[in-house]
């Protein structure tokens, strides 16, 4: 039986791959070329298998008879665990794109930590599946970031604006709180801090290609999504995903 | 013979066009209004079911239907690969599309307002298209009926896909019922009429039919589909609205009533319920993507020239 901060702990990179799938979706049919509606619908569908994946050993471990989608059904904006980048609306292809390559390096970090340890093995065999899906996903994120930012001086502009407007999202990504202090002394999560320098290697590398530059780390980083305090945007998201299983609760579909 | 005998004999003799091969005029017409427009199906065709897949009422209804989306994309590809083997550009075709030149089928002129509509979409649509496209796996034109072998395959997972959503629907509650017949009552007229006009009032089918682009007639491929669905409805226990439907012995098909024809060329013409926004949802995604091109082109367009001058270095 899982304690309370292991089974948050899954509940978390859960409710980060459903919220991202959810906001990815959103381009279905509606991206600027054919190609990319088929790679954004590509990483959505990996992010919604994940968010399966990971709510069925949350139920299963929770033990109360619940199912995957009783946890993305049936909970309210406060049980989600979510980082707040994730729940931002999907704002233009450059947005996207630019949230999917900082949200996405930092995920496939953690994610290949995940799939390392031994404390839980089941955690490590869905992290394992994950971490390929999510090198893709950060590869062609990044691809995008790098054209989009050496693009054209529309491209160039657009995509600097959005990673200005991102950044204060990402010091929630690597800012500890209890259960990532526990999930770390479990040797289960990976050391943030670590975590964090291999990250900015990463991004500085890309937006160096991409002649966009780091922005600075002092200053002020949003936070409260990992406790549940989440945007307004959070709301209508959960409302839209959840209402017509929540107009028939209990039924099969 | 002449060129134009010598191709409809290669034809006739069931023989596989390929895109170098000298072809008349108006045969690469057909095929390009033809293919262009499957192809334009299968993109506006993204749009009712992309609706739904941020509602879907569960996680693994959700991945289907995404997937079943990301693959409607693919057949759009393939399709448009396949007419630029014809001579023109695929921004040239959706800019027909665009400017409202080019069709595509009217089904996706209907609204899809309920979940239920995700199950008799890919029933009854998926279902009619199969029953269109499977013959144009053996299509006279190579990359047309290629495309199509591949694109067959899908879609036949989409109908088995549709009917599931529907079957339980139908185990299931009595709103869930009503949810599925309320949906069957809507599509089921617009699914018929997938199959183009009657036989009699069908400019196109003749010369089809002999360039083999064709191979059944739309009023031979409508009667296979009721036929071939009647079954399946009472199966599900839905009731097709249709009080004309019934079985006839001697002709061993079912008798069915008459399409409401006037509706039919409203639609065709541009007076179905969501011409319009579907048309603006594509044009407006063309649109707000230009910049996104013009970077990719740009950034190609620079690194050509930088690798171009290593190498030259080199
Ligand atoms: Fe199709
Ligand atoms: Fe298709
Ligand atoms: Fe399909």
């Amino acid at each position: 039986m899982a304690n309370s901060a292991h089974l948050n702990y899954v509940l978390r990179l859960a409710d980060d791959a459903v919220i991202q799938g959810q906001r990815l979706s959103e381009w279905c049919g509606h991206g600027p070329i054919l190609e990319e509606d088929i790679a954004l619908t590509n990483l959505a569908l990996d992010c919604i298998g994940q968010a399966r994946a990971l709510y069925a050993l949350a139920a299963e471990r929770a033990g109360a008879g619940q199912t995957e989608d009783d946890f993305a059904y049936f909970r309210d904006e406060e049980a989600f665990r979510n980082h707040l980048m994730v729940e931002l609306p999907k704002g233009d292809f450059g947005f996207t794109l630019m949230r999917q390559f900082l949200f996405g390096a930092f995920n496939w970090l953690r994610m290949e930590h995940l799939s390392g340890q031994t404390q839980d093995p089941e955690l490590a065999a869905i992290a394992t599946k994950a971490v390929k899906e999510l090198r893709y996903h950060v590869e062609h994120a990044r691809d995008w970031v790098v054209r989009l930012g050496d693009g054209t001086e529309e491209s160039h502009r657009r995509v600097a604006e959005s990673l200005a407007a991102l950044w204060p999202y990402t010091g929630e990504l690597f800012a500890p709180d209890s259960i990532d202090e526990w999930a770390l002394q479990a040797g289960i999560g990976p050391d943030l801090n670590a975590l964090h320098s291999r990250w900015t290697a990463i991004v500085e590398a890309a937006l160096t290609e991409a002649t966009l530059d780091l922005p600075s780390s002092t200053g002020w980083m949003q936070s409260g999504g990992k406790a549940g305090r989440h945007s307004e945007h959070l709301g209508y998201l959960l409302a839209e995903m959840q209402s017509l299983a929540r107009k028939h609760p209990g039924v099969t579909w | 013979m002449n060129m134009n005998e010598r191709f409809e004999a290669y034809i006739a003799s069931d023989a596989k066009i390929e895109p170098k091969d000298w072809m008349p005029d108006a045969y690469r017409k057909t095929l390009i209004r033809q293919i262009s427009q499957h192809a334009h199906s299968e993109v506006v065709g993204m749009l009712p079911e992309g609706n739904w897949v941020t509602r879907a009422p569960s996680l693994l209804r959700k991945s289907i239907l995404l997937a079943k989306v990301q693959d409607e994309a693919g057949h759009g590809l393939y399709l448009y690969s396949a007419c630029e083997t014809l001579g023109v550009s695929r921004d040239d075709l959706i800019a027909d599309l665009h400017s409202g030149k080019a069709k595509y089928s009217s089904i996706f002129n209907y609204p899809a307002t309920s979940w239920a509509d995700m199950g008799t979409v890919g029933w009854l649509v998926d279902g009619a298209a199969i029953m269109n496209q499977v013959p144009l796996c053996k299509t006279s034109y190579g990359p047309y009926a290629r495309a199509m072998v591949r694109v067959c395959k899908e879609e036949s997972f989409h109908q088995r896909q549709g009917f599931q959503i529907l079957l339980a629907l139908c185990n299931g509650t009595e709103a869930q019922k009503a949810m599925a017949q309320e949906s069957l009552n809507r599509w089921w007229w617009p699914a018929l009429m997938m199959f183009g006009p009657r036989d009699e009032d069908s400019q196109h089918t003749e010369e089809s039919m002999r360039w083999r682009i064709k191979r059944f007639t739309n009023d031979e491929l409508r009667q296979k589909f009721v036929d071939m669905t009647v079954p399946q409805a009472e199966l599900l226990g839905l009731t097709i609205p249709d009080p004309d439907l019934k079985w006839n012995e001697e002709r061993g098909h079912y008798d069915f009533g008459e399409i409401d024809w006037n509706e039919f060329h409203h639609v065709i013409r541009g007076n179905g319920p969501c011409n319009r926004e579907r048309l603006e949802a594509r044009r407006k995604a063309h649109e707000e993507g230009a910049w996104v091109r013009d970077a990719a082109s740009a950034y190609a367009k620079k690194h050509a020239r930088t690798d171009a001058s290593s190498t030259h270095a080199a």
